[in-house]
């Protein structure tokens, strides 16, 4: 559904993405991990359309789509979440959902209804008619999933929505990303908690320092020597893969 | 838009029609007529700067380009009135689509584009003071010619219920800004605009939109103004007072909102009338008091004086 081809974004001297390759099947759940600072926002910001890739293409099912402006993205289907959250602070819940809704939805009344009903599946029921800013941490995540569900996308890219969530709002959460994906909406999502990722991943890319260093199922992926090695410094697989011959 | 949402509009416009037939002097109704196209020119700034959160400082550009599209194409072109009313404001939303596509696609915002805007309205009265067409320093001065096709009328009262009603067409189109998917788009440009872009918005179409649909509004207040005093020069056309008019009136009464503007403009200038009144012949008293009432509106209502009427009835949490 889509694949990044060799994307590569300079800021000046800095390399901040370099040749970054994945791919997303339809119907997936696929992740991105690395590092902090490996460039996975800069990814997501070029996929998205938001940063002009310096080099390499973006496909999204099949058409090339590297030099679409966001919002034509968004009327692809493909939707984004921002990993600092982006509401419309003056509006209510219900309102800031709607800007999504009048995507596919043109007349008000639909746009409205569209709006209480996404809000009701990612579990904003019962704060529609808030204001935005009164809204918690965890409430403003879920604001940003239904904004981008709410434009009924086909691909959606969640940046890190579940950082700066408490275990148990974790927990409630992620039912709620997998109900998405099986409501036939594939998703690509960018995340540090290592549990989420394992439970709800089937395939995980690993960027660090720019690079894709690895791919694969996330249990295979966690093992994997050059990704230790990417979290922990270098050695750090070698004196765990030690210690665990000494512990046996 | 359903009919609870414009019971509210019709009301205050009946209301507004009847005043004049109360028996008002000629002063009041001068005043009456001078506030609503203030107010006018103040829906007009509303839509760009309230709904769509881009503050001009320049709306004289489109206030000043109807009024001498109106009356130059009567005077030098022997065009019709209503003909050389429509083109005014067809042209104000020229002018404005023009000057929106140089700033904003610059990426224009906040400051930047107000004084950008500023500039554009100095740089045209500075142009209309100096050209031939405009009549230069002198001005030009539309002959009396009362009648219904020269949009003159003997009963100034019927010129009031002209103004009006191009006052009760802005006050339905913001109604609909509030209620459609357009102004939904504009305002989400206003709040956030990398996030509305994330949700399918084109921000530079809908911005775009927003400026040609307040420059006509505003160009249109310029065009009765002159129509109405049959004389313009440079510095009315053109001049700051109109910019800092047209925003203080939305500002005061309630920044965003339909009738905000409305509101606004008549707080204000009932107030200057008051305080001129009362300080007998201090000149300029009137925009010290304005001065006043802007810095109280902006420390004490921000949201202006809908907003306080709003404010009472839900308390916002934490307050």
């Amino acid at each position: 559904m889509l694949a990044v081809d060799s994307l590569t974004k300079r800021f000046q001297g800095l390399v901040a993405v370099d040749r970054a390759s994945l791919g997303v099947p339809a119907g997936s759940i696929t992740g991105l991990i690395g590092p902090n600072g490996a460039g996975k926002t800069t990814l997501f910001g070029m996929i998205s359309g938001f940063l002009p890739p310096s080099e390499g293409r973006v496909l999204f099912e099949g058409e090339d789509v590297t030099a679409e402006a966001p919002h034509l993205r968004a009327r692809r289907g493909i939707a984004r979440t921002f990993q600092i959250v982006q509401p419309f602070a003056g509006l209510t819940v219900a309102e800031n959902i709607a800007v999504g809704a009048y995507l596919r939805h043109p007349r008000r009344a639909d746009a409205v209804a569209k709006a209480r009903e996404v809000g009701l599946r990612v579990g904003l029921g019962d704060q529609l008619d808030k204001p935005a800013s009164d809204l918690t941490v965890a409430g403003r995540k879920r604001l940003e999933v239904a904004r981008a569900l709410a434009t009924e996308p086909r691909l959606l890219l969640l940046d890190e929505v579940l950082a700066g969530l408490n275990p148990s709002e974790i927990r409630d959460i992620l039912p709620v990303v997998r109900a998405i994906r099986d409501g036939g909406v594939t998703i690509l999502m960018i995340e540090h908690i290592m549990q989420a990722v394992m439970t709800l991943c089937e395939e995980v890319f690993v960027l660090a320092q720019g690079k894709m260093i690895a791919s694969g199922p996330p249990r295979q992926v966690c093992a994997d020597p050059h990704v230790i090695e990417a979290y922990l410094g270098k050695g750090a697989a070698a004196r765990m893969k030690a210690e665990e011959i000494a512990h046996a | 838009m359903s009919a609870r949402d414009l019971l509210p509009l019709i009301l205050v416009l009946a209301v507004l029609a009847a005043l004049p037939f109360l028996g008002l002097s000629g002063s009041a109704l001068n005043f009456l007529v001078t506030t609503l196209i203030i107010a006018l020119a103040g829906l007009g700034w509303n839509v760009l700067g309230g709904f769509g959160g881009q503050y001009s400082f320049g709306h004289a550009a489109f206030f000043g380009t109807g009024a001498y599209a109106t009356a130059v194409l009567q005077m030098k072109f022997g065009w019709n009135a209503w003909g050389a009313l429509g083109a005014g404001i067809g042209l104000g939303a020229l002018v404005g689509l023009a000057i929106g596509y140089l700033s904003f696609r610059a990426g224009l915002r906040g400051s930047y584009f107000a004084l950008v805007t500023l500039a554009f309205a100095e740089v045209f009265r500075i142009l209309a003071n100096t050209a031939d067409i405009t009549g230069g320093a002198a001005g030009l001065l539309l002959p009396l010619r009362p009648g219904v096709a020269s949009l003159q009328f003997a009963d100034r009262r019927l010129f009031y219920l002209l103004v009006l009603a191009f006052v009760g067409v802005a006050l339905l189109a913001s109604r609909w800004l509030e209620r459609s998917r357009f102004g939904a788009h504009l305002i989400a440009v206003r709040e956030n605009e990398e996030a509305a872009r994330a949700l399918g918005v084109d921000a530079l179409s809908v911005k775009l939109r927003a400026i040609a649909l307040s420059a006509a509004i505003t160009a249109a207040a310029g065009g009765l103004y002159v129509q109405y005093f049959l004389y313009l020069d440079a510095g009315v056309a053109y001049g700051t007072w109109i910019s800092v008019e047209a925003l203080l009136a939305p500002i005061v009464g309630g920044i965003g909102t339909a009738f905000g503007p409305l509101v606004g403009a008549l707080a204000l200038q009932g107030l200057g009338e008051v305080t001129k009144h009362l300080a007998g012949g201090i000149p300029g008293v009137d925009l010290v008091v304005f001065g006043a009432c802007l810095i109280a509106v902006i420390a004490f209502a921000p949201q202006g004086l809908l907003g306080l009427r709003r404010r009472r009835r839900t308390v916002p949490v934490g307050a």
